[in-house]
Formats: structure tokens, C-alpha cells, sequence
């Protein structure tokens, strides 16, 4: 119970953002036509919200299956990255084991890798109570978007900053924790590059890589930085 | 009928390939110990990522064109002296969004 109650307080910004692209991702699907059913199994099972967005307009356009595969390996290609940390922590976790890596979106991630477990708790339940909360968050917003979409009038719009925001907080906490800044000027040196570069489409996958690169030619520096020895 | 059976294809497809994209270094490093390079990367990665994702959001902001990124620049600006300052990750989420929705609706 514990663990519950520290899931929701650390999910609570993934809440409404999950809960409001969830809604919007309902509204578009029962907009195309497609049944609740579909609308919230899909949800269940794909959990990425760009590429849900994206995939509606592609299938009323009748976009083929090779196309869509394409366009999810394109947009998903950043989770790749995601797993690095926690192979040993998710290894330890036993039957959550697969859920947790097939849940690990950019927001679970981005609270998993940010969240300061208290003493007292079992961080393993905790982590898989973070995921599963934020799973069913965006589960049950699809879900009210396909019900009851077309009756929700309120002017919700902007609402999805509150994921940049979250994720800002993130970095700002993370720029108090580590002492070697360079991680976040690489990162961020990339990102610029790349999207000066190549434009908004394209930019993610190429600065990934190069990030990823220039991160392991750097180990030197950072490790002496953030004081990890070296036998 | 048709295009419920087009919409479970389309679903099978979508959650197989971001599954295997999720699954991926779990399924290339099984359960071998990490080597040293993972595990540095597995501490230093985070802040990058992290830090990409914050400029992926803020991608669609045009600089160019009015409001020239105005409510994405004061909202950011203001979670981030929040945080800094009062160390509130609520506070900072729901001032700086609600901000951005104001200022996008007045300016």
C-alpha cells in the first residue's frame, strides 16, 4: 500500500498528460470510426503515444501494413536507448520482468530514471506500480475518449506541455545531481546540430547515435568527473 | 468488417515492432553481465536522453514565425527557475502548463 500510494504521488504529472493525448487519441479513433474495443485494445497493447497519433491518419488513408511497420520502427527507435539502465534492475524483478520492459515509454522512463525511492519501501513493487499506473492512465483516456469524446466540449489544447515540462524538471534535477555537465552539453550539442541539420523529422535517430558515440569516447573525462574509479 | 480486421493487422504490427525496439539490449545482453561500457553508459545516458527528449518536444516550435516560440521560451523559463528555486515538481508542472495554455491562447 505504500508503494501504491508512492506510485500515484510520483505519476501524478503522467496523469494528466497521459489521461489528455489519451483522450485525444480516442477522439480520433471513434472520429475514423473505429470501435471502442479496437481503439482501447490498441492502447493496451501498442502503448506509444506519437506513433498511436500518427497511425490514424495513416489508416484512413489506407497506409499499407509494410509502410506502418516502417513508420513505428521510425518514430520508436528511441526506446532502444531506453532499456541501457535498467537491464540489471529489471533482471532482478522476476515475473515483472517482461512488463516492465514493454511498458517503458518515454514518461516511465523519464520517472523511473528521475525517482527518489524512500527507505522504507520495496523498490522493485514500486517501479512496477509506476509503470503499470502510467499504463493504465493512457489505457483509461483512450477509453473515455472513444466513449465519450465527441461530448467533451471543455477547450483542453496546450495541455500536453505538461510532458515537456515534466521532462524539464527532469533535466534540471538530474543538472543538481551530476557533477559532470557533459553529458547534457553533448546531448544537447547533437540535438541542436541534428536539427539544424536535418530538420524536425529526422533529426532524433542521427543525435541518439552520435550522442551515444561521443558519450563513450568522453568516458574518460565524465568517470573522473562524477569520481567512479577505474581498476 | 473489413477494417476491423485491417485494424487488428495494423495493431499486431505497431505493438510487435516497438515491443522488439523496447526489448532490444535486454534481449542482446540476456542475462551475461554487463560489460563496463553498458553499465557506464547505463549511468550516463539518462541526463542525455533526458535532455534530447525536452528538444524533441519543443520541435514543432517555429522561431521564424509568429509568436517566434514566445510561450514555449517563458514557460521553460519559468519551470526551470521554479525548480530551481522552490524544488517542486508539481508546482513547477502545472504553473509552467498552465502558462503555455495561457500564453498560446493570448498571444
Amino acid at each position: 500500500m505504500k508503494e501504491f500510494r508512492f506510485a500515484v504521488k510520483n505519476t501524478i504529472p503522467i496523469f494528466f498528460t497521459y489521461l489528455f493525448i489519451g483522450i485525444a487519441f480516442g477522439i480520433l479513433m471513434s472520429d475514423a470510426g473505429y470501435s471502442i474495443l479496437l481503439t482501447t485494445a490498441s492502447s493496451l497493447f501498442i502503448f506509444a503515444g506519437s506513433m498511436q497519433l500518427v497511425m490514424v491518419p495513416m489508416m484512413t488513408s489506407g497506409a499499407s501494413l509494410p509502410s506502418l511497420a516502417f513508420m513505428a520502427f521510425f518514430i520508436n527507435a528511441r526506446h532502444i536507448f531506453y532499456g541501457i539502465g535498467f537491464i540489471e534492475k529489471f533482471r532482478r524483478m522476476g515475473w515483472r520482468y517482461p512488463y516492465m520492459i514493454l511498458t517503458l515509454t518515454d514518461e516511465t522512463y523519464s520517472v523511473l530514471c528521475s525517482v527518489q525511492y524512500e527507505a522504507d519501501l520495496d523498490e522493485d513493487k514500486a517501479a512496477f506500480l509506476i509503470a503499470m499506473l502510467d499504463h493504465s492512465y493512457w489505457v483509461f483516456g483512450s477509453f473515455i475518449g472513444a466513449c465519450a469524446g465527441r461530448f467533451l466540449q471543455f477547450d483542453i489544447h496546450g495541455i500536453e506541455f505538461s510532458a515537456t515540462a515534466f521532462f524539464l524538471v527532469v533535466v534540471v534535477n538530474q543538472w543538481q545531481q551530476y557533477r559532470s555537465k557533459l553529458p547534457f552539453l553533448t546531448a544537447a550539442a547533437c540535438a541542436l546540430g541534428f536539427y539544424l541539420l536535418l530538420g524536425k523529422e529526422y533529426f532524433l535517430i542521427p543525435t541518439m547515435i552520435t550522442c551515444l558515440t561521443a558519450l563513450i569516447l568522453l568516458r574518460r573525462p565524465i568517470e573522473m568527473r562524477e569520481g567512479i574509479r577505474n581498476e | 468488417m473489413n477494417n476491423t480486421l485491417y485494424l487488428i493487422a495494423v495493431i499486431t504490427v505497431i505493438a510487435i515492432i516497438t515491443w522488439i525496439l523496447r526489448a532490444f539490449p535486454f534481449l542482446l545482453f540476456g542475462n551475461r553481465p554487463l560489460p563496463k561500457t553498458i553499465q557506464y553508459l547505463g549511468k550516463v545516458l539518462p541526463p542525455a536522453i533526458m535532455t534530447v527528449l525536452v528538444i524533441y518536444c519543443l520541435r514543432a516550435t517555429n522561431i521564424g514565425q509568429f509568436p517566434y516560440g514566445i510561450p514555449e521560451l517563458v514557460a521553460c523559463t519559468i519551470i526551470v527557475i521554479l525548480q530551481i528555486l522552490k524544488k517542486n515538481m508539481y508546482l513547477s508542472i502545472i504553473v509552467g502548463t498552465a502558462c503555455y495554455m495561457i500564453l498560446i491562447r493570448i498571444v
